[in-house]
């Protein structure tokens, strides 16, 4: 009787155990497929970039003599798709950053008029800027070609700014007007007391609480403008005006082209995004926790 | 949180008259941009598509009905597969071992990496013969691989699987913010109850993500319905413009065939879908307080 009972205590162990590592391995192989999942190409950009023109498509898996000779062509400009690489990328850095503080600036003024101070028909605006959160902005592409025709704004980098900040400002506000709920209101009355007006309630403690949403909004903008290939290529099309999304492209208008140049450019045109992405990513996930699900 | 620090001012307190300025000049920058920029192009857009005599025209085009379709397939499964397999993968992601932390990071790399390099790496690993793709294919497998642009299926299923690939982790990342605000006890009190694996995913953790579950299906609807970069950049409509979506095609109809006003029309053809899905997501987002 007892005998049995305790056999079956060790079975059950065993049992137990089995299924313990059975589980384990399932998450490890599991966490192998999402490995090569998530790089695989990204593996093959690298490859592509490294190898010689000729061994592109030689079907090996490894580049057989690996250079770095797209790179430093890129570097130098030594191409005549990448003659102005530098002021190029120098104008996407001017959209991406353009673009993420007029973003800040506009939302968040918009959301603390909104939120903090008392505005009687202020959920009319926050519908108004949730309205255009669910136009796809490419459906707005070609009235917005003419419109910055009509403004004197074509080949413009101002035009590009103008269209992104626009379709990232709502999210802002959105985000903003969700996170500022946590921030007590009686900070403002206190200040409102001691006769701050409203811009150094905004500037001096409005801001520096909204810190975490802030540069998650931020990072925000920036990835939408760096991820922008429509806009860009209607808008910007002289060497001088255009930025490196538009430039990459150039590589597709003839079946002959390059592919490591274009590969090397594309992962040097990768490089800030994802250093910024991983340098603000305890905001990020602040940001996004907050609110989380509240019912 | 802060729900007692969320109340209304006293209905008295009304702003006054330089109260009101400040309101006036700090709205002046949003309202400016939003007029300039939005309200303007919508109005234009829809002026420009505004003749029935194009949309006579869009379905005489051969090419119109089958955009439609493949915009639909593309949307549909493109959007389904990500929320089911993010809300997965956001469970397996709760585990805070240090390894699957490193996972985690590594993960969210294609949403960091910006989309035409991510897009064109692959369109080059699945081009052609000789595109990676097929050379793994060929020395893993021994199989010889399919020429994946020459096929209508694998083509737009090339574009759909980019496209999964490039937004999963983000919204990996929405549901795991989501499921870690779920207070532990429920668990407890669901484990006394007996329920585990799927049934405690079926009928615990699933009913309180629906609300988010849902939003975030209706937005990255309306995103793909709009997305322009994957299928120009994945397939560029191959085989023979055959898997284009409407976003792709309205801007080959204004720009390369020159006809903005037959563009725009093809672009607003999908609006009647669009709109409905439109009020809920903004009903509920209104109704709930849930952070994206």
């Amino acid at each position: 009787m007892s005998a049995t009972t305790s056999n079956r205590r060790i079975h059950s162990k065993l049992f137990y155990r089995l299924q313990h590592y059975s589980v384990e391995l399932a998450c490890l192989a599991l966490g192998g497929v999402l490995v090569i999942w998530s790089l695989l190409p990204i593996y093959n950009m690298w490859m592509i970039a490294l190898n010689r023109h000729d061994d592109i498509f030689d079907g090996s898996l490894w580049p057989e003599q690996p250079t770095l000779q797209a790179f430093r062509v890129v570097i130098t400009e030594d191409f005549w798709y990448l003659a102005r690489f530098w002021h190029q990328f120098g104008n996407s850095f001017y959209v991406g950053v353009a673009v993420s503080f007029l973003t800040l600036f506009i939302g968040s003024l918009a959301s603390f008029t909104v939120g903090r101070m008392h505005l009687k028909n202020g959920w009319m605006l926050t519908n108004a800027a949730l309205m255009t959160y669910v136009i796809p902005a490419s459906f707005l592409a070609i009235p917005m070609y003419r419109i910055m025709q009509i403004y004197g704004l074509a080949n413009h980098l101002v035009s590009v700014v103008a269209a992104l900040t626009t379709f990232a400002t709502p999210y802002a506000i959105f985000i903003f007007s969700q996170y500022g709920k946590s921030i007590p209101m009686e900070l403002d009355e206190s200040a409102r007391i001691d006769g701050a007006n409203p811009w150094q309630i905004y500037f001096r403690i409005y801001l520096p609480l909204m810190a975490p949403a802030l540069v998650a909004v931020g990072t925000y903008a920036l990835l939408l403008a760096w991820n922008e290939y429509l806009y860009n290529f209607l808008l910007l099309s002289t060497p001088e005006s255009m930025t490196v999304a538009v430039a990459l492209a150039q590589f597709l208008n003839s079946d002959e082209s390059p592919w490591n140049y274009m590969m090397a450019t594309a992962i040097i045109y990768a490089i800030p995004p994802i250093a910024i992405y991983y340098g603000s990513r305890r905001y990020m996930a602040a940001g996004l926790t907050m609110g989380g699900v509240k019912g | 949180m802060g729900r007692a620090l969320v109340r209304e001012w006293p209905p008295a307190w009304r702003p006054r008259g330089s109260e009101r300025a400040w309101i006036a000049a700090f709205l002046i920058p949003y309202v400016a941009v939003f007029v300039a920029f939005m309200a303007y192009p919508v109005a234009f857009g829809l002026w420009m598509g505004r003749s029935p005599a194009l949309y006579a025209e869009l379905v005489r085009d051969p090419k119109f009905l089958p955009t439609v379709l493949n915009t639909l397939i593309y949307t549909g499964v493109g959007v389904n597969v990500t929320m089911f397999g993010a809300i997965l993968l956001s469970g397996y992601f709760m585990d805070r071992s240090r390894w699957i932390k490193a996972l985690l990071v590594l993960f969210m790399l294609p949403w960091a990496l910006p989309a035409i390099p991510a897009f064109l790496a692959w369109h080059w690993m699945l081009v052609g013969h000789w595109g990676f793709m097929n050379s793994l294919l060929d020395k893993v497998f021994g199989i010889e691989g399919p020429i994946w642009f020459n096929d209508y299926w694998l083509a737009l299923g090339s574009n759909i699987v980019a496209t999964i690939w490039k937004w999963m982790p983000f919204w990996t990342l929405i549901f795991l913010a989501g499921r870690m605000a779920i207070p532990q006890d429920i668990y407890d009190a669901a484990d006394v109850d007996g329920a585990v694996g799927v049934s405690r995913f079926a009928y615990v953790t699933f009913p309180l993500l629906g609300n988010l579950y849902l939003i975030c299906t209706l937005l990255s609807t309306l995103w793909l319905v709009g997305d322009f970069t994957t299928v120009f950049f994945v397939s560029g409509g191959a085989p023979a413009r055959t898997t284009e979506v409407l976003a792709t095609y309205g801007t080959h109809l204004a720009f390369d065939s020159g006809d903005p006003p037959l563009g725009s029309a093809a672009m607003l053809s999908i609006l009647p879908l669009l709109i409905p899905l439109a009020i809920l997501l903004i009903r509920r987002l209104r109704s709930r307080e849930v952070q994206l």
